[in-house]
């Protein structure tokens, strides 16, 4: 009956699934940072610098995908109110924000040798700047409460609301782009695909997931570990006081 | 409704007795727009340009003052829980206590707002655009507002952590509002913006007061 | 007299709840009929305030379901808050409000069509009729948590929750409260009441909430 009855299951699969994804993090990224950086064809257009969109593409999609089941986990804990579901929002937060920010800082950088500037804004860009905020916005909303608890569920409203408005602020960035940018600077120079560059690109954001997942399920267990510790504290402080009222 | 309209009478009678926000919101609107000029240089077409984006952004943050305190004197009295216990949905309840606070905010704004196009120098035509915009916006601006605010009820920092979570969601209104104004000025249609804020106005109208009245019933717990 | 009174049963089995992280009481089972009355007994942390809370409705057991009639309470939660009374701690009186103004909003949310004159009789039961245009901020604590307690008479609900309510009353008006509440069950209402003073609830079941407290937890059952 009590809420952390549950986490046994999930701790003993954890510790099954964990060797497996690391491993493949390590062997996907190695062959796609290989084929990235170093086998695969330079952009006639952009050269080298077009290396960057190895790491660049994959964190968008890993700081969207972690956006994406922080709001499914939030959708599961406010239905179901499952432990484990506000667990794993919590611990997605943080290496989503990640993504984002890598996604970010390589997208300054990508840019920087093409137009001379560490930051445009780009539409793509914006929005996952905007993205980063919301992540932050969700972390600081968890942690500012003194109850776990109620800091993962207005978290949990929060993502919810956030991802309804994230087609609404793309939509609303991409419009407002198009308005204000000159025709000539806009969008990131994506090389048309070559067989070459997809195989890479595919090995790195497959290797970004699994390495999503090692870090998610290593973070999940370290704060089961860290509920029980809370517990184990508030049943030591009542059982004493119990002691001293008689 | 009657009860809805119950809690709109209740907010607003204190407002007027408690002195409401409305004055600091409005001074606050009128002081950080007086401060462009000094920033960026009184010369007329540069106010011109910047002005509809410089008053949406300053509306926008003036209608955030007064936020964290929408439920926290409820919170704090006791009245709050006895408003989830009403015999009525909290959502109607939330959006009558939304249409007071917009009443005391939203619409103080929305009436400095064309005085404070002139100073910056507005082309004329944007005028009736700005109101309309801000008539949208600013409704649109209370909703989120106001399901952030029962968010961070009980938090440590609430006032800052409120314009961290609402900001960004503020965004597309931010866009869009600016967005009319220009393509008024510029002699362009601006019926897509409009409509597109009335859009955003009505989903915020059905899905705000239910996350706030989640979120509220969360802070009850 | 007995054949006018609908008898209503409101019940839950196997309740249990959870604050933060902590089980506060489990196992618990609930029954109360029309007329009846409980008792709320325990030492601080038993969770008599979230026992009162939970049966209003805001609180979510953690397991177990409110029943009235047999029907879960959740599966129509207006009707439930409609056949309710929740006093708690704090008195929810504004204070550039007046009495009557303070009475009468809460009334009418409660009751769209109460009117004055229901207002005007529980102001005069509790004894605040005199004081119906005084500022809520010139009460005395006394007369808020009269204030508070008026709503119970201001609109009508069978089920009333009081959390600690002779806190800040001197001996007169609990007196008036014990004699109210008896009113109140010979309508066939219910009354749960949580104290740590002497309040007279005649045949009232009495409940030790520490009977479900949970035992602490064995540390070296605890398995990381």
């Amino acid at each position: 009956m009590h809420r952390f009855a549950n986490p046994a299951r999930f701790l003993r699969l954890a510790a099954v699934i964990l060797p497996w994804t690391a491993i493949a993090t390590v062997l996907l990224l190695g062959a796609g940072l290989y084929l990235g950086l170093i086998a695969s064809p330079a952009d006639y257009q952009q050269g080298e610098t077009v290396r960057i969109m190895y790491v660049h593409v994959p964190s968008a999609w890993l700081g969207m995908a972690c956006y994406s089941t922080m709001a499914f986990a939030s959708a599961v804990a406010l239905i179901w109110k499952h432990p484990l579901a506000d667990l794993v929002g919590k611990s997605a937060a943080p290496i989503g924000a990640g993504f984002t920010f890598v996604c970010l800082v390589t997208g300054s950088l990508w840019g920087r040798p093409m137009w001379g500037t560490w930051w445009a804004w780009d539409a793509r860009l914006t929005s996952m700047l905007i993205l980063l905020f919301l992540y932050l916005g969700y972390m600081a909303l968890i942690n500012a409460f003194d109850d776990p608890t109620r800091g993962a569920r207005a978290a949990a409203i929060l993502a919810l609301a956030g991802a309804v408005n994230i087609p609404i602020i793309k939509f609303s960035v991409d419009w407002w782009n198009t308005l204000h940018q000159p025709a000539s600077v806009t969008k990131f120079g994506m090389p048309s695909v070559d067989p070459a560059m997809l195989v890479p690109l595919l090995l790195m954001g497959l290797g970004f997931t699994t390495f999503f997942v090692t870090v998610l399920l290593l973070r999940v267990r370290s704060e089961i570990i860290a509920a029980k510790i809370r517990a184990i504290r508030l049943t030591q402080i009542h059982a004493s006081s119990s002691q001293v009222a008689g | 409704m009657s009860r809805m309209i119950e809690i709109v009478r209740r907010d607003l009678r204190l407002a007027l007795r408690q002195g409401s926000d409305s004055v600091m919101v409005v001074t606050f609107f009128v002081l950080t727009v007086v401060l462009f000029p000094f920033g960026i240089g009184p010369e007329a077409n540069i106010l011109e340009r910047t002005s509809a984006g410089v008053l949406w952004v300053t509306a926008l943050l003036a209608s955030m003052l007064s936020l964290d305190r929408l439920f926290q004197a409820d919170y704090e009295d006791g009245s709050l829980e006895l408003l989830a216990l009403t015999p009525t949905a909290l959502e109607v309840l939330v959006l009558g206590k939304v249409a007071a606070h917009w009443l005391t905010t939203g619409l103080p704004l929305m009436v400095a707002a064309p005085v404070l196009a002139v100073l910056l120098h507005m082309n004329a035509d944007g005028f009736g655009t700005l109101l309309l915009t801000m008539l949208l916006g600013t409704p649109t601006l209370s909703l989120i507002g106001a399901m952030g605010a029962a968010l961070v009820l009980g938090a440590r920092r609430g006032g800052v952590l409120l314009s961290l979570l609402v900001l960004p969601l503020y965004v597309p209104v931010l866009i869009f509002g600016v967005g009319a104004i220009d393509a008024a000025v510029q002699g362009l249609p601006s019926q897509a913006h409009l409509l597109i804020l009335g859009g955003m106005l009505l989903a915020s109208l059905a899905l705000t007061p239910w996350a706030a009245a989640a979120a509220l019933r969360q802070a009850l717990e | 007299m007995t054949d006018d009174i609908p008898t209503a049963t409101f019940s839950a089995e196997n309740l249990a709840c959870v604050r933060g992280e902590r089980v506060v009481f489990a196992q618990m089972d609930f029954r109360l009929s029309s007329g009846e009355a409980v008792l709320l007994l325990g030492p601080n942390g038993s969770g008599k305030s979230s026992l009162l809370r939970l049966l209003a409705g805001l609180l979510k057991p953690a397991s177990g379901h409110l029943l009235w009639d047999g029907t879960p309470v959740l599966d129509d939660r207006e009707a439930h808050a409609a056949r309710i009374h929740y006093v708690g701690h704090h008195d929810a009186i504004k204070p550039v409000l007046s009495v009557l103004e303070n009475l009468r909003f809460w009334a009418r949310l409660h009751d769209p069509k109460s009117g004055d004159a229901t207002a005007q009789a529980a102001l005069e039961t509790m004894g605040l009729w005199r004081l119906a245009e005084v500022p809520g901020k010139l009460l005395s604590a006394g007369q808020k948590r009269r204030l508070n307690l008026a709503r119970l008479l201001a609109a009508p609900a069978p089920v009333w929750l009081l959390d600690e309510p002779t806190v800040a009353l001197d001996r007169a008006s609990v007196k008036v409260l014990e004699g109210v509440m008896a009113e109140h069950r010979a309508a066939g209402g219910m009354v749960v009441l949580s104290t740590h003073a002497d309040v007279d609830l005649p045949g009232a079941r009495e409940m030790h909430l520490d009977d479900y407290t949970p035992a602490p937890m064995d540390v070296s059952e605890v398995w990381i």
